[in-house]
């Protein structure tokens, strides 16, 4: 048996390829560039939710986001360390990053206006994180599928929290639910973008899927997560902002608009709100925490030469 | 989720990695996680930190947030040694002794468990 077959046969058999099992150039390098990305998402993810550590409206709202923050970060770290198995380093991964050569997701380059964008964000981007990363579970890449495994357990306490929070906001004062029905208003369509382009537009989709990289497409997983959406927002009172929708007893599924894809590819490009923003204060603590890597370099070797 | 970001028309893939530069300096350390008493310790990730310490209580915040362990080890990756994968081949032909498992031998079942 070739190399190429041994892979493709244990493809087949719905096994995982393990980081010294011989693999396509191209199975790697899709691989790290979408592990980096997941990866990236998930630290520069801190940005909007830590905008609104020291605002939270209780001690005990306060504790529950830094939780789920530096889950981000463990997030991150995860995903850099399965990167890591296919043969890069997490410095050079992030380097990349702050040359602005790689991206992260397009959702984290919106505002968090209000505390009810916390709430949203929860229910809304970690719910459609989820929808996706459930199928990654099953990716062919043994690292990757287990980064997602461990991921997707702490997604779910995301998610609830989230739903919570505009579950408070929803039983509360006017002003109370308008707040939450304005953020639900402004990350309704970015949310929906999260899923990407449409398959017929998806340039990755058909070989990822043949690899099983991707076991669900991006169509599927958006409808997927309207379906599971639509009756979430219903039962908080809020009113998703989009006139198509409406359930189909036909196909079984809600029907929705078309996403604004010129607003979707600007984002991509960088000209989203935050773009700029995020990167720079990426970059930035990186910088600024040098001493931090210095000093813990400075003690290792300290320590190293006094047991010698 | 597209966390796997499209590229944009008129913009490149960039898959590339750039350097070899050791950028934090900081060598990788593989974290075992013994879940509960009366297990092993089982592989669950990597990490980067200066020395021993830091990679025990990195690896602690890193994989042990929710009580996922009641002990940890972290281990030098270069210290971790195993065969070259061509030589993984070999199991396989381990494998084909069947005459080494136990469910290779017909026993009447009037001898009860055996």
């Amino acid at each position: 048996m070739t190399p190429e077959e041994r892979f493709q046969a244990l493809i087949d058999a719905e096994e995982k390829i393990e980081p010294t099992d011989w693999m396509p150039e191209g199975y790697r390098s899709t691989l790290i560039r979408q592990i980096a990305q997941h990866a990236h998402s998930e630290v520069i993810g801190m940005q909007p939710e830590g905008n609104w550590i020291t605002r939270a409206p209780s001690l005990h709202r306060k504790a529950i986001l830094m939780a789920k923050v530096q889950d981000e970060a463990g997030h991150g770290l995860y995903l850099y360390s399965a990167a890591e198995t296919l043969g890069v380093r997490r410095d050079e991964l992030q380097e990349l990053l702050h040359q602005g050569k790689h991206k992260y997701s397009s959702i984290f380059n919106y505002p968090t206006l209000s505390w009810a964008d916390i709430g949203t964000i929860g229910w809304l981007v970690d719910g459609a994180a989820i929808t996706n990363q459930v199928m990654l579970t099953r990716c062919s890449y043994g690292p990757y599928a287990r980064a997602m495994v461990r991921i997707c357990k702490e997604e779910s306490f995301h998610q609830r929290q989230g739903y919570e929070i505009m579950m408070r906001l929803c039983e509360g004062t006017p002003e109370q639910k308008a707040m939450a029905q304005d953020a639900l208003n402004r990350w309704w369509w970015p949310s929906l973008m999260m899923f990407g382009p449409h398959d017929t537009d998806s340039t990755h989709t058909e070989q990822s899927m043949e690899w099983k990289i991707k076991r669900v497409s991006n169509d599927e997983l958006r409808q997927q997560f309207v379906d599971m959406t639509v009756p979430q927002a219903e039962y908080l009172g809020l009113t998703i902002p989009d006139p198509e929708l409406r359930w189909n007893p036909e196909r079984g599924h809600y029907d929705f608009g078309e996403i604004d894809w010129d607003e979707f590819w600007r984002v991509v490009k960088g000209f989203g709100p935050m773009n700029r923003d995020r990167l720079a204060h990426k970059v930035n603590a990186w910088e600024e925490g040098a001493w931090v890597r210095e000093a813990a370099a400075a003690h290792a070797a300290k320590k190293a030469a006094r047991a010698a | 989720m597209t966390y796997e970001v499209p590229v944009a028309p008129g913009e490149k893939a960039e898959i590339e990695t750039s350097t070899d530069r050791d950028l934090d300096g900081w060598p990788m350390w593989e974290v075992f996680v013994r879940a509960r008493r009366g297990i092993s310790h089982v592989h669950v990730g990597s990490l980067h930190a200066p020395d021993p310490e830091t990679a025990l209580e990195n690896a602690r915040d890193v994989y042990t947030r929710r009580g996922e362990g009641v002990s940890v080890w972290v281990v030098p990756s270069v210290e971790i040694h195993a065969f070259e994968p061509e030589a993984a081949e070999e199991y396989v032909e381990a494998n084909e002794k069947v005459y080494r498992l136990a469910t290779s031998y017909d026993i009447p079942e009037e001898v009860g468990h055996m």
